[in-house]
């Protein structure tokens, strides 16, 4: 049974719960763990960079929306120095998005090298 | 380009113009398409440029330390990306040593697994694969895409858009593409904050024509993100890649920017593909001197290390660059082989209008047609070319009957089938209620029941009386600031009595949390099953394996509403019936020399009452009647039973005549003069292209009979010529007509006189 990022039942979720106004943003949310088995799907079919897109996924999984664009704007070309991008990596380390920060990171080193940095 | 025949200035006498035979061929469609000089310089080259780099892979401790030429030291944005994330080292060494040929035959060769071939490509660099891509002929890209796609089974994808953004038309055209087969609804904006708007009504119109329709709103990646976010679009597309590191930071993009937007659709179960394609760089400035399928590979090797699980190329936007250098049309392709050979989902092309010229639009996919393709179009038009605010796709409403036939004609699956007429009747009426009631519970805009009557019976925006551009800004705006949801629609549509589709929007959303999607090439079946790389995987290894539509399916594909069977003409025939002709006893010989007699074949008036002109068979009886008075001459009618032969019943009709002339007709319209002393294959005068002849034909044929009866010659009447096709047109009635005459036949019955 698939659950939620609410931990619910994705079953439970009927129409007539959504109109009672009984289904939160949240029970209609992947679970991490549910990008995880995806990941290992990914890899067992001979994909293994889709099953580290979901393992960054997973991660990014925990994020309110807002800061899920705050990144992505901040990783465009020249929005962000170098030193904002060390920090940004820093701030994703303190949610638990190692990946997502080890990926700023290696951006950040190509910038610098390639003229995008802000 | 060059426009053709733009002779240079000269201070001589003009040159004579071209000939009548050349300005002729100037003047066709297909000289309106702009063909270039192969310009490498330009990146006007498709397959191979000799800027190309030497492919080439140097690893140090398991890292990459040169690619292509180029040292890591050197190495832009997109060579880095792809040397961190995007080649398997582990069997690199081996691919990298495979020789092109071999790689090639490797894909081609049926009895070489997928996997296999996957596997090796997952090590090759992107100038290596580029160039074994070059290597594979039309003929070879048909077989290793047939081999190599990720999904089984083939589907298609549509646009759905408006000039007007009009929500009640886009719904009732998102439920007719998905009642048509689409499994993917595309849809985009004249005018950008009409987003929101448009995202909902397509979400709306495809949940009424289908379970299990994905829909994307192609928009600015930050505003597409937000879409998905809310639940209004459940697929992503417009996340561009370009092949040189200049043109992709132009695009406000880098490949670590690209890649994080990757991993944020999947954060919210959203499936998404990338897009790239031939041209786009050469059309920007860009290329670098690189050959388009080069830069391809470079794009295709980037998507793979995204982690992206699809690529839409094929040209795309670039589709008309790539088209107008030799083998372009073939570098499109190699493209989509390519996509599929990194193991991920081809969303094709065959999208932007490649051609002025059907021959050429229609020539330039037909091979992917026939191969397969995960998505055959990225976007079919599946609205009017003018509604088609992607701007024209290469195929359009105005095709999808040809698409349906040339499905038939080869017996494959282009993902389309034929959707009942009175269905789709009632899908857009019920898809335009229920936008409209969304609207309404919403507050967002009220739509009178002229509305959607218009909108329902509208075949394009032109059609629609009159609309209010200010309304759709204004219930995009007020979808924007309230923060509604997909889930609030939900709400909407069971509140208002639209149960099912309700719970088909809420599937949508649930699909996500289940994150199926998210595999390579998946679609859902209208019973949201997902078939995808994971759970419908290609499995061709040559004939008699792979994919083949099911029997259901493949009767789907073969009844396209314009087929005819025997009975239904023999019931269109009945319409027409009456008691004009009438039986008046056995037929014997006569001798008035002024007598002519016309025979006519067993079914006339009896089975068959319109020729294949549409002429009441006895309105061409009366005109030959008329014409042979004319002469003064005498006519009988007599109705032979035994024979369906033209050329036995007009000399048959001639020996009964006392003049030794007769007249054969047969029902369908077909007719002869002929005389009692020739052989039967032979005659005097013919209409042998029935659907031509009119009433006034026939009656110089009645004329002339007359004149042949009284010992003249006259100017035989001639066919009326046609270059249309006729026989495509009129030979499976002629089948059915012949049939029908054939069962009329009774072998030894003598002739029968008729009156009239």
């Amino acid at each position: 049974m698939t659950r939620a990022y609410s931990g619910r039942p994705v079953e439970s979720v009927t129409v007539d719960a959504v109109r009672r106004g009984e289904v939160t943003r949240d029970d209609l949310r992947i679970h991490p763990e549910t990008l995880e088995a995806q990941a290992v799907v990914a890899e067992r079919h001979g994909n293994p960079q889709l099953a580290a897109n979901f393992r960054r996924a997973a991660e990014l999984a925990l994020l309110p929306d807002e800061d899920v664009m705050r990144v992505y704007e901040a990783l465009r070309p020249r929005r962000s120095t170098a030193a904002e991008l060390s920090d940004l990596a820093e701030w994703l380390d303190g949610r638990s998005c190692h990946r997502n920060a080890a990926l700023v990171r290696e951006a950040r080193d190509v910038y610098a090298r390639r003229d995008l940095t802000r | 380009m060059i426009p053709p025949h733009d002779d240079p200035p000269t201070t001589r006498a003009a040159a004579p113009g071209p000939v009548g035979r050349i300005r002729f061929m100037d003047a066709q469609r297909v000289n309106l398409d702009g063909f270039a000089v192969e310009n490498p310089e330009l990146g006007l080259i498709a397959l191979s440029s000799p800027y190309d780099p030497e492919p080439g892979l140097v690893l140090e401790d398991g890292v990459v330390t040169e690619m292509d030429g180029v040292k890591a030291a050197d190495f832009d944005a997109i060579d880095a990306f792809i040397a961190a994330h995007g080649l398997d080292l582990t069997v690199a060494v081996e691919a990298m040593a495979l020789s092109d040929v071999a790689a090639a035959r490797m894909m081609v060769d049926p009895s070489i697994p997928r996997s296999e071939v996957v596997w090796l490509c997952a090590g090759m660099t992107p100038a290596k694969l580029a160039r074994v891509l070059a290597l594979l002929r039309p003929a070879e890209l048909v077989m290793a895409m047939t081999k190599l796609r990720a999904r089984r089974t083939p589907s298609n994808q549509a646009h759905v858009t408006n000039r007007l953004d009009d929500p009640l038309l886009l719904a009732a055209d998102a439920a007719t593409a998905a009642a048509f087969g689409f499994r993917e609804l595309e849809t985009t904006v004249p005018v950008l904050a009409d987003a929101p708007s448009n995202a909902v009504a397509v979400s709306i119109g495809a949940a009424v024509g289908s379970p299990g329709v994905l829909v994307q709103c192609s928009v600015e990646e930050a505003l597409e993100l937000e879409l998905g976010l809310r639940g209004f679009v459940s697929y992503a597309e417009t996340v561009s890649l370009y092949g040189t590191e200049q043109v992709f930071t132009d695009g406000d993009d880098t490949p670590w920017s690209k890649a994080f937007l990757t991993s944020a659709y999947a954060s919210r179960g959203i499936k998404m593909r990338v897009s790239s394609g031939a041209g786009a760089e050469v059309l920007m400035g860009g290329a670098e001197r690189r050959s388009m399928l080069y830069l391809e590979s470079r794009c295709v090797a980037l998507a793979r290390a995204m982690g992206a699980q699809g690529v839409q190329n094929g040209g795309i936007d670039g589709a008309s660059v790539a088209g107008s250098v030799p083998r372009g049309v073939r570098g499109l392709m190699a493209e989509n082989v390519m996509v599929m050979a990194r193991n991920l989902e081809s969303c094709s092309g065959n999208d932007a209008l490649m051609s002025e010229s059907d021959v050429r639009r229609t020539a330039r996919t037909l091979p992917i047609l026939l191969a397969g393709s995960d998505f055959i179009c990225s976007g079919f038009g599946s609205i009017q070319r003018y509604d088609n605010m992607f701007g024209p796709s290469n195929w359009n409403a105005e095709d999808i009957d040809d698409y349906l036939a040339i499905q038939r004609d080869w017996g494959v699956d282009g993902g389309l089938r034929t959707a009942d007429t009175g269905a789709i009747a009632a899908l857009r009426e019920r898809a335009a209620q229920a936008a409209r009631a969304v609207y309404s519970w919403f507050g967002l805009a009220d739509f009178t029941d002229e509305q959607v009557a218009a909108a329902v019976d509208a075949a394009g925006s032109k059609d629609l009386p009159g609309s209010d551009p200010v309304a759709v800004t204004n219930a995009a705006r007020l979808i924007q600031e309230t923060g509604l949801t997909m889930a609030d629609v939900v709400t909407a549509l069971q509140e208002t009595g639209f149960e099912p589709e309700a719970e088909r929007l809420l599937d949508m959303l649930k699909v996500r949390v289940g994150g199926d999607c998210l595999q390579t090439a998946a679609i859902l079946t209208p019973e949201m099953r997902v078939l995808s790389l994971v759970t419908d995987p290609n499995d061709y290894t040559g004939p008699g394996t792979g994919y083949e539509p099911t029997p259901e399916r493949q009767a789907e594909i073969d009844a396209i509403r314009q087929r005819r069977s025997v009975e239904d003409l023999r019931r269109e025939q009945a319409a027409y019936a009456s008691d004009a002709l009438r039986p008046a006893g056995p037929a014997v010989q006569r001798g008035d020399p002024r007598e002519v007699v016309i025979g006519v074949s067993p079914a006339t008036g009896r089975d068959i009452w319109v020729t294949l002109s549409g002429l009441p068979v006895v309105e061409a009886l009366r005109q030959l009647l008329a014409g042979l008075e004319e002469e003064g001459c005498v006519a009988r009618i007599v109705r032979f039973h035994d024979t369906i032969d033209l050329g036995m019943i007009g000399l048959s009709a001639a020996r009964l005549s006392g003049s030794g002339i007769g007249i054969g007709l047969q029902a369908k319209g077909t007719a002869l003069i002929h005389r009692r002393d020739l052989a039967p294959l032979a005659n005097l005068e013919l209409y042998s292209i029935a659907p031509v002849l009119s009433a006034e034909d026939y009656r110089l044929m009645g004329v002339n009979a007359g004149r042949h009866a009284k010992g003249g010659t006259p100017e035989p009447a001639r066919n009326p010529y046609t270059d249309e096709a006729i026989e495509a047109r009129y030979h499976t009635r002629v089948v059915s007509l012949v049939a029908i005459e054939r069962a009329c036949c009774r072998a030894g019955a003598g002739p029968e006189e008729l009156t009239l």
